[in-house]
């Protein structure tokens, strides 16, 4: 997608206003929906790169170590559903024995070490993160399908930056709270998913880290390879044993390692449904949480919104990640004297996309990360069309293997439908229509989630009152799915709470007691 | 210090014969939508004194109780989030006012309801009504300490603001009847949310007489909601209403504490939890330990939003 090209870290225009959008074939007579006719050359990114080893163990104590359970599985890479590699199957005798080393580590290093040594440890870190980059690109999009310049040009770029930020924060938590001092709660353990791998590795360990916290990380069991590579550049970094233990394994394994009674603070970004559970499993126990959970955002469409801006918006908030991220702007909004042209504009937009090889540098969409995900997104797209939604999906070629999904537009959605109200967590847009701001602050709040909202339009003061009155912990005015270390993140209602980036995504991190 | 004529007691006088003068005993009811029902379950119970003098019946509310509560604090939140951050902090601080003027009767109250000595009694409510002036004017600052302005690296304008995270549930703390109650639903409203409160269980009377001086006071009806009765059925329903945004459970007894988040994480709420060993072991009477702008925070969700700069 063309705004994926210039994501926050990179340097990038003054506005959103991508130049692109004024080539667009619509323009140029093609508005119907039809394939570009033309093609691209395969502009294939080299993935010699990366050196994959044919089996990864855990990594705890700072070592790679086999796993105590015997068991291995296998990840694979959903372009191709051809094997990438052998994971350990963590079992809960492995956990214990991360847990317990993220606490010795916690006592006898980490925990005493000076905040101005951290730091030196978080930059460089963010340092080998920088130098490395092409690799862990190249390695990301193996893992999880996501095209390149995606992993290329936001995601390693936020990783680094991430640590980078934190780092500077490891000595100076003096400063963070006044009147108080930030103590480190003790070891954390990170559940993270599969959409961002080591985006959300970042996120997690970070903080943590920063504020002298050891932890053991769980990654998704379809994306494993990214944090496994990260075990490297913390030996690189002379990082001290045991202060990143890294676990791999199905979801149970990961309720084992937030059920823990060793662990003080557990940090978990996925399903909604899987943060209640963990909520659950974890009730009564004293141990600080928090949750990032799913979302179903409303980007709003106001009849004066700059129209080409917001199509390419609306392109990046639901097609970024093949649309596999919490704050995915999957309910477009638009308000109903505008709806037909904007219609048509997103369906010419639509057909522009490039869907296929994820290695392609010219790939817009690239593949759906695991076959369970799939066949969830193929269910909903039938739900819509079985409940009456008209479907747009634009006449493109997908490979014969791998798992993929055709960016897909829904229009006559009502509120009720299923596509209205399910976190998809795929390529898949439904479009609703507004009269007045009224109306469209209730349909978009009409949710449980509250996770991220966008809005379009040229009015000022018409955005600070949207701002105002949608319950989103986030919310891109003219812009979407923006990220920055600095920028917390998080949700209202179902989903989560607290927040990850800034001076706020580090207060999870920490116990504050009096000066 | 002059108790007030049996205002608050209902224990029947020693003498054989009647009293010159009969006192009008109060009925203590409780406080929902910005009115006195009683109980829809038409239930009362016994409360006694530190000394185990019987004196009131209090209601004992129930799980409907709890649900009417709960739909009269989200129809008032609405207004009361809107309420510009100096109206709410001038609103709360004529509660402060209104206290001042009752000081004597919540000073009975009080040392009844905790068997304290009228100096110690006294002290409980002057800290109470000093923590609210501290917390009311907080309402206009709170956006400044908490609020960041965010550095990204990239062309936009970010900020980050806190707003109010709804309706919040309070489970006041069991042994500070007057005093522990402030200063958990204080930072509650100064953030702009509405409250459903369970005043202690063994000394409701002096909460019920402050759900009245906020009932003639400016804080709108709805805006606090206060339900006595008995914690195990009343922390339940409220700990697992859907529309309840946030739980204070300073005041959930240990033995429920684990049911209460269980049931809190179906909608995912906010959970502000006591401190480990209990939230009955804090001095309420120490500012340094009993006030501080983290339990404002603790009801505020944070907001980011980013704007391009550009021409």
């Amino acid at each position: 997608m063309t705004t994926s090209r210039d994501h926050t870290v990179t340097k990038r225009p003054a506005s959103d206003a991508v130049g692109r959008g004024t080539a667009s074939p619509s323009s140029w007579g093609f508005g119907d929906g039809q394939a570009i006719p033309w093609e691209y050359a395969p502009a294939p990114e080299s993935r010699e790169i990366v050196k994959l080893q044919s089996r990864y163990g855990l990594f705890v104590g700072g070592k790679e170590i086999a796993p105590r359970s015997g068991q291995w599985f296998t990840t694979l890479d959903p372009a191709t559903e051809e094997p990438l590699a052998e994971v350990a199957r963590a079992g809960v005798e492995d956990v214990e024995n991360a847990v317990a080393v993220a606490r010795r580590a916690f006592r006898r290093s980490w925990g005493e070490l000076p905040g101005r040594e951290r730091a030196k440890y978080l930059f460089r870190i963010a340092r080998i993160l920088q130098e490395r980059s092409r690799e862990f690109a190249v390695l990301e999009t193996l893992d999880t399908g996501k095209p390149i310049k995606e992993s290329r040009d936001v995601d390693i770029p936020l990783v680094a930056a991430h640590f980078w930020y934190y780092a500077g924060w490891a000595d100076k938590l003096d400063y963070a709270f006044p009147g108080r001092t930030a103590q480190p709660l003790g070891v954390a353990a990170q559940v993270i998913p599969w959409n961002f791998p080591l985006l959300m590795l970042a996120w997690k360990i970070a903080p943590a880290l920063a504020a002298g916290n050891t932890v053991v990380l769980k990654p998704a069991s379809s994306t494993p390879l990214s944090a496994l590579l990260f075990a490297d550049v913390c030996r690189q970094a002379d990082l001290p044993p045991g202060v990143v233990n890294i676990v791999t394994g199905p979801g149970e394994i990961g309720l084992a390692l937030v059920k823990h009674p060793d662990v003080d603070k557990v940090a978990f970004t996925g399903s909604t449904a899987v943060g209640k559970q963990i909520g659950r499993a974890i009730a009564g126990s004293g141990k600080a949480l928090t949750l990032e959970l799913g979302g179903k955002a409303a980007n709003i469409v106001f009849d004066d919104a700059p129209l080409d801006q917001a199509i390419e918006g609306i392109v990046n908030g639901i097609f970024f990640n093949q649309g596999e991220v919490c704050c995915a702007g999957s309910r477009l909004l638009v308000q109903e004297s505008i709806a037909e042209p904007l219609v048509e504009k997103l369906k010419d937009r639509l057909a522009t996309l490039r869907v296929g090889d994820p290695l392609d540098k010219n790939t817009d969409v690239g593949a759906i990360n695991n076959a369970a995900q799939l066949a969830k997104i193929e269910e909903l797209i039938e739900a819509g069309v079985a409940e009456g939604a008209e479907l747009y999906q634009p006449a493109c070629d997908l490979p014969e293997r791998g798992y993929w999904v055709r960016p897909t537009l829904f229009t006559n959605v009502a509120q009720s439908h299923r596509i209205a109200q399910e976190e998809i967590f795929g390529p898949v847009l439904s479009v609703l229509t507004f009269r007045t701001p009224d109306e469209a602050v209730e349909k978009a709040n009409n949710t449980p989630y509250g996770l991220s909202a966008g809005v379009w339009t040229e009015k000022g003061s018409r955005i600070l009152k949207m701002v105002k009155e949608l319950r989103a912990g986030v919310v891109w005015a003219n812009t979407f799915n923006r990220f920055d270390p600095t920028s917390p993140f998080g949700g209202y209602k179902e989903s989560g709470f607290g927040r990850e980036g800034g001076l706020h995504g580090l207060l999870a991190y920490v116990r504050l007691e009096d000066r | 210090m002059a108790r007030p004529t049996r205002a608050v007691a209902k224990s029947a006088p020693q003498a054989a014969e009647a009293p010159e003068r009969v006192a009008v005993r109060k009925t203590y009811k409780i406080y929902i939508g910005g009115g006195f029902p009683r109980s829809e379950s038409g239930r009362s119970y016994v409360v006694r004194a530190a000394d185990g003098t019987p004196l009131a019946n209090a209601v004992r509310g129930s799980r409907k109780d709890v649900r009417d509560a709960v739909r009269a604090a989200r129809a008032a939140f609405p207004s009361w989030d809107a309420r510009t951050a100096m109206n709410r902090g001038q609103v709360l601080y004529r509660v402060a006012e209104l206290l001042e003027g009752r000081r004597d009767q919540f000073e009975a109250e009080v040392g009844q309801a905790e068997g304290l000595s009228a100096g110690e009694a006294r002290a409980q409510v002057d800290r109470a009504i000093d923590r609210w002036v501290w917390y009311a004017g907080w309402a206009d600052k709170i956006s400044q300490v908490l609020g960041t302005v965010n550095p990204v690296a990239a062309s936009y304008f970010d900020f980050t603001i806190p707003e109010a995270t709804g309706v919040v549930g309070v489970v006041a703390p069991e042994g500070s009847s007057l005093l522990g109650l402030v200063s958990r639903l204080a930072p509650v409203l100064v953030g702009g949310n509405t409250a459903v409160v369970v005043a202690s269980e063994s000394r409701p009377l002096p909460a019920v007489t402050l759900s009245e001086v906020l009932a003639t006071s400016d804080v709108p009806g709805g805006v606090v909601n206060l339900i006595t009765g008995l914690r195990k059925e009343l922390v339940p329903p409220l700990a697992a209403h859907m529309d309840v945004n946030a739980i204070d459970a300073w005041g959930v007894p240990a033995e429920m504490v684990a049911a209460v988040e269980e049931a809190a994480i179906e909608n995912v709420k906010r959970v502000a939890r006591a401190p480990r060993g209990g939230g009955e072991r804090i001095d309420w009477l120490d500012d340094r330990a009993a006030q501080r702008p983290e339990w404002i925070a603790a009801f505020l969700e944070m907001k980011t939003v980013w704007h391009p700069i550009g021409v």
